[in-house]
């Protein structure tokens, strides 16, 4: 089935895309069919710069279990480093 | 027999006087053939719905898929097309509108056109061809598993499409419905009220669900793919044509 719920995020930092590095502003997240993965459905996710064009955006298509684990992993990771440090107001 | 066929890109004019992109496929033969406008579902103008094109033109109809999402620039490649359509809550319905009659009259001035018009969608796209059709003077339009036309998209949605059932009364031609039992978005209670609708008003239609399937029955590339329902669908769908898009 076609979910159509996309949840959008503000987002501040950089991604690689076909066309190089590129500053990310925004993402979306949506649970539908991918474009390319061999799933039914995944975990879309899209990071973007709409003001430098559709073309500025990294597109990740995970399994629900991979997504999850992706938000340990970034959970994890964060509290393993010192508050703040990767903080866009600067490190504490 | 003249099997052979031509297909690639041309330029249409869409809504608004806008230029589009759009995948033609027609045959060379010089018989007198319908056109088939082909509208691609939601994640975009991809290789699967540029196939469906090849496949009418092959059956000997000019079919042509016009690009809805154009308008984000020629240089972006599809899918990111389709993700920044999708962040913006789709195409309005006056725009999918003004594109199907521009790709209609692209048809209609080809060479050998016989001046009859079907319209398919999948998907978001079944939506769109129903809304084509009550919108345009069409021949013949298939709906195969199209959300949103009698219920309306989740409240959190950010698509802003509206249910059409309203529009059931303006429905300018036949209609064939192809869906599948196991399908969330349209679920059979969906397709029972749009089969309800069009009887009350006397609307032609064919409906058919095909236990087994899901969503996507059709898409050959996902694992949602239903090889006797879509063989069935397929010959429901020449069948239909052969029919309205005749001389």
């Amino acid at each position: 089935m076609c979910t159509y719920q996309t949840v959008k995020v503000e987002l501040d930092g950089a991604a690689k895309g076909a066309a190089g590095w590129f500053t990310v502003t925004g993402g979306a997240v949506y649970v539908d069919h991918p474009y390319h993965a061999c799933q039914e459905h995944t975990v879309n996710i899209d990071f973007t710069n709409p003001g430098d064009g559709p073309s500025a955006r990294v597109a990740v298509e995970l399994t629900e279990e991979a997504a999850l684990a992706l938000v340990g992993a970034i959970q994890q990771a964060l509290a393993a480093a010192p508050p703040g440090l990767a903080s866009g107001q600067g490190a504490a | 027999m003249n099997d052979a066929m031509w297909a690639g890109t041309v330029t249409i004019t869409g809504h608004g006087d806008a230029g589009l992109e759009a995948y033609l496929a027609r045959p060379l033969g010089d018989a007198p053939r319908g056109g088939v406008v082909v509208i691609h579902h939601l994640p975009g103008y991809d290789s699967g719905t540029r196939e469906f094109a090849r496949t009418f033109a092959a059956h000997g109809y000019a079919a042509i898929v016009p690009n809805l999402y154009s308008r984000e620039g020629a240089g972006a490649a599809p899918d990111d097309q389709a993700a920044a359509v999708r962040a913006k809550g789709g195409v309005p319905d006056e725009q999918l509108v003004g594109d199907v009659a521009g790709a209609a009259a692209h048809l209609n001035a080809l060479e050998h056109a016989n001046g009859r018009i079907g319209v398919i969608g999948h998907c978001s796209g079944g939506r769109h061809a129903f809304l084509a059709a009550c919108s345009l003077d069409l021949d013949a339009a298939v709906d195969c598993y199209g959300a949103f036309v009698v219920n309306a998209p989740p409240a959190d949605s950010p698509l802003k499409m509206t249910p059409l059932l309203s529009m059931a009364p303006d429905l300018s031609c036949p209609l064939l419905g192809l869906f599948g039992e196991d399908d969330k978005f349209p679920a059979p209670d969906e397709v029972a009220a749009l089969d309800a609708e069009l009887t009350g008003l006397g609307k032609e239609h064919e409906f058919h669900s095909y236990p087994g399937a899901g969503h996507a029955f059709f898409a050959v590339e996902r694992p949602s793919f239903r090889p006797a329902a879509a063989k069935d669908g397929w010959a429901k769908i020449f069948a239909f044509y052969g029919r309205h898009l005749s001389a």
